[in-house]
C-alpha cells in the first residue's frame, strides 16, 4: 500500500486515541461487518472544542484519519469543526489512495456524528448550519 | 526502518524463484533459444528440454507425459480444466459442482459458465474448511459434467479429501478436477490414486518462476482448447512454449518433491510452534483452518477486535511480510470468501492474518514474530472501540 509519510506518522503514532470520560459529545460511524467503525468522543468548553479523542477498528488509513481529524477540530470553535470535510482531512495526510478516500470520509463523518448529537442536545440546529450534517446520510464506502 | 530485519512471510502467496530453479533456467534464454517448433538444431534442442521437463513433472504426478500440459499458471490450468470441460461436455449436461472455498480463478470460471446458463453448486465446508465427500455425492445430479475441489486451501491451509471425494466421482463417471496450485510440492500427489481427471499446478508456489504451470489431463478426457492456434502441446494449448520457465517449473517441482519428507517436518514444527506461541500470548485469537489436516507452511489468525491491514502495516514496519483476509486488502467490500464460508462473522474475518513459512524461515524470526504481534494486537486493540479492556477477563 502506497501511503505517505504523514499517513504512516499519524498510524504509528496516533494522536488522540481513547475516549474522554463524561464526554460532551460522542459520535459512533461505520460498522464491523464493513470492516470499519469509528467512534469520537468530545470535550466542549464555551462553544470550543477543548479536546477531542478517537477510537477506531479499521485499516491504517482509517487510523491515520481518524488521528488526523480530531488534530484538526482540538481548540477550534463548533462553527470552524462544522466546516471540516474529508478532503482536508486527506489533504493534510498529503493524500490517500483513490480505494482509501472512504476512510477519509468516515472521519469527517464520525466528527460530525458527534457535533450532531452536540447540537440537538443544546438546541443548536438552525437552517444555515444543518446542510452541515448531510455528509451523515452518504455511505462512505461509496466515496470517492 | 532500513536496518530492520526484512522475513517474508508469504509463501502462499509466491516464492523467490529458487538457486538451482535459475541455474537450469539461464543458459536456456541465451543457449538454446529455439522455437521447439522449429525444424533446425536449435528448434530441436529447445524441443528437447521440453520434453524432458514434461517427463520430470509427469514423474512427479505419477502420470504420464503424454498427460502433462504446459500453461501460463495456475489460472490458465483452472480456466482450462472447468471451461474446456464445461464445453466438451456441455451436451451432456449442464451442471457443475465446485465448494465455496475455491481460488477466484475456478470460482469466477465457474461464474462466467453460470453466464452461459451452466448451474453451479457450490458446496459448503463445515468449521475448519474441509468439503465432505457425502456432501458432493448428494450434490451430483444425472446432468453433473464435473467437480471440482481443491486439494489444500491457499488461506487456511485446510487439505481435503481427495481420493474419497474422486472415489465418488468415478463411481458416477462424473469427471473430477482438482486445483493443487497449494499443494503441488508440499503434498506428494499421485493422481491415479487420487481418482483426479485434471490437475492444475502452478510454478512460482514451488520456487519456480511465475507465469509458468500445467495442467494434468488423464488419457482419454475430452476438453476444449482454451487457447487455439499452432500445434503446440498435441493442438492442445496453442502457444510458443515458454522454455526457460518450463525447464524452471520441472526442476522446481522435481526439487521440491525430493525434499519434501524433510522439508515438511521442518515446516510442521515451525508452524505448530508459531501456532501454540501465539496462542498462549495472544487472547481472543483462534486459529483459522483445520488444526491437523493443513498445509505444513500454512498458518491464518484471526485477532479479535482489530482489522487485518492495520496488523499488516505494523508487520510491515517490524519487517515481516504476511498477507490477511480483511476486505481494505482485497479491495473489495467482503473480507475472504474462505474466512465467511468456515463461519466467521465478517469483523472476526476482517481481523486475520496469514503467515506462510518457507525455506527461508527460521525458528528465531518465528520467536520475535510471534512476540511482536503480541504488541502490535495489543496497540491495534488499545485503540479499538470493540475492545473494553476492563470487560474483558483475559479468556
Amino acid at each position: 500500500m502506497q501511503y505517505s509519510e504523514k499517513v504512516m506518522d499519524h498510524f504509528m503514532n496516533p494522536r488522540n486515541v481513547g475516549e474522554i470520560d463524561n464526554a460532551d459529545a460522542s459520535g459512533t460511524v461505520g460498522n464491523a461487518k464493513c470492516g470499519d467503525i469509528m467512534k469520537v468522543t468530545l470535550k466542549i468548553e464555551d462553544g470550543i472544542i477543548v479536546d477531542a479523542k478517537f477510537k477506531t477498528f479499521g485499516c491504517g488509513s482509517a487510523i491515520a484519519t481518524s488521528s488526523m481529524a480530531t488534530e484538526m477540530i482540538k481548540g477550534k470553535t463548533l462553527d470552524e469543526a462544522l466546516r471540516l470535510t474529508n478532503k482536508a482531512v486527506a489533504e493534510a495526510l498529503d493524500g490517500l489512495p483513490p480505494i482509501k478516500m472512504h476512510c477519509s470520509l468516515l472521519a469527517e463523518q464520525a466528527v460530525k456524528a458527534a457535533l450532531q448529537e452536540y447540537f440537538i442536545k443544546n438546541n443548536l440546529l438552525t437552517d444555515e448550519n444543518r446542510h452541515f450534517f448531510d455528509k451523515l446520510d452518504e455511505d462512505a464506502h461509496d466515496a470517492t | 526502518m532500513s536496518d530492520v530485519k526484512r522475513v517474508y512471510l508469504d509463501h502462499a502467496a509466491t516464492t523467490p524463484v529458487r538457486p538451482e530453479v535459475l541455474d537450469a533456467m539461464l543458459p536456456v534464454f541465451g543457449r538454446q533459444y529455439g522455437n521447439p517448433s522449429s525444424f533446425y538444431k536449435a528448434g530441436q534442442e529447445a524441443r528437447r528440454l521440453v520434453d524432458q521437463a514434461r517427463q520430470t513433472v509427469a514423474s512427479c504426478l505419477h502420470a504420464d507425459p503424454r498427460e502433462i500440459f504446459f500453461t501460463s499458471g495456475g489460472t490458465e490450468s483452472d480456466n482450462w480444466a472447468i471451461k474446456g470441460a464445461a464445453q466438451a461436455l456441455g451436451g451432456k449436461g449442464r451442471h457443475i459442482i465446485t465448494s465455496r472455498i475455491e481460488h477466484h480463478a475456478v470460482l469466477h470460471s465457474c461464474d462466467a459458465l453460470a453466464r452461459q446458463g451452466y448451474e453451479i453448486t457450490t458446496v459448503a465446508v463445515d468449521g475448519d474448511g474441509l468439503v465432505s465427500p457425502e456432501a458432493v455425492r448428494a450434490a451430483l445430479r444425472p446432468d453433473t459434467i464435473l467437480v471440482s475441489i481443491m486439494m489444500a486451501n491457499n488461506e487456511i491451509g485446510t487439505i481435503q479429501p481427495i481420493r474419497e471425494i474422486g472415489a465418488i466421482c468415478r463411481e458416477h463417471k462424473v469427471l473430477f478436477h482438482t486445483d493443487a496450485v497449494q499443494a503441488a510440492g508440499a503434498l506428494p500427489i499421485d493422481v491415479a490414486a487420487l481418482n483426479v481427471d485434471l490437475l492444475s499446478i502452478s510454478g512460482h508456489k514451488f520456487y519456480a518462476p511465475k507465469g509458468v504451470g500445467a495442467l494434468y489431463v488423464r488419457r482419454g478426457v475430452r476438453l476444449a482448447n482454451l487457447l487455439d492456434g499452432g500445434a503446440q502441446e498435441s493442438n492442445r494449448r496453442a502457444g510458443t512454449e515458454n522454455v526457460p520457465g518450463i525447464v524452471g517449473l520441472a526442476r522446481g517441482l522435481e526439487l521440491a518433491v525430493a525434499e519434501m519428507p524433510a522439508m515438511n517436518r521442518q515446516l510442521t514444527g515451525l508452524r505448530d510452534q508459531l501456532i501454540q506461541d501465539v496462542l498462549a500470548r495472544i487472547p481472543h485469537t483462534r486459529l483459522n483452518g483445520h488444526p491437523t489436516q493443513r498445509l505444513p507452511n500454512n498458518v491464518n489468525f484471526s485477532f479479535e477486535f482489530i482489522e487485518g491491514e492495520s496488523i499488516l502495516l505494523m508487520l510491515d514496519h517490524f519487517g515481516y511480510a504476511c498477507s490477511s483476509g480483511s476486505a481494505c486488502t482485497s479491495g473489495s467490500l467482503d473480507p475472504s470468501h474462505v474466512l465467511l464460508a468456515i463461519g466467521l462473522p465478517h469483523e472476526i474475518a476482517h481481523g486475520s492474518l496469514r503467515v506462510t513459512l518457507g525455506h527461508s524461515t527460521q525458528a528465531e524470526d518465528l520467536r520475535r514474530l510471534a512476540a511482536d504481534l503480541e504488541k502490535i494486537v495489543a496497540r491495534l486493540r488499545a485503540m479499538s472501540p470493540l475492545y473494553e479492556e476492563k470487560n474483558q477477563t483475559g479468556a
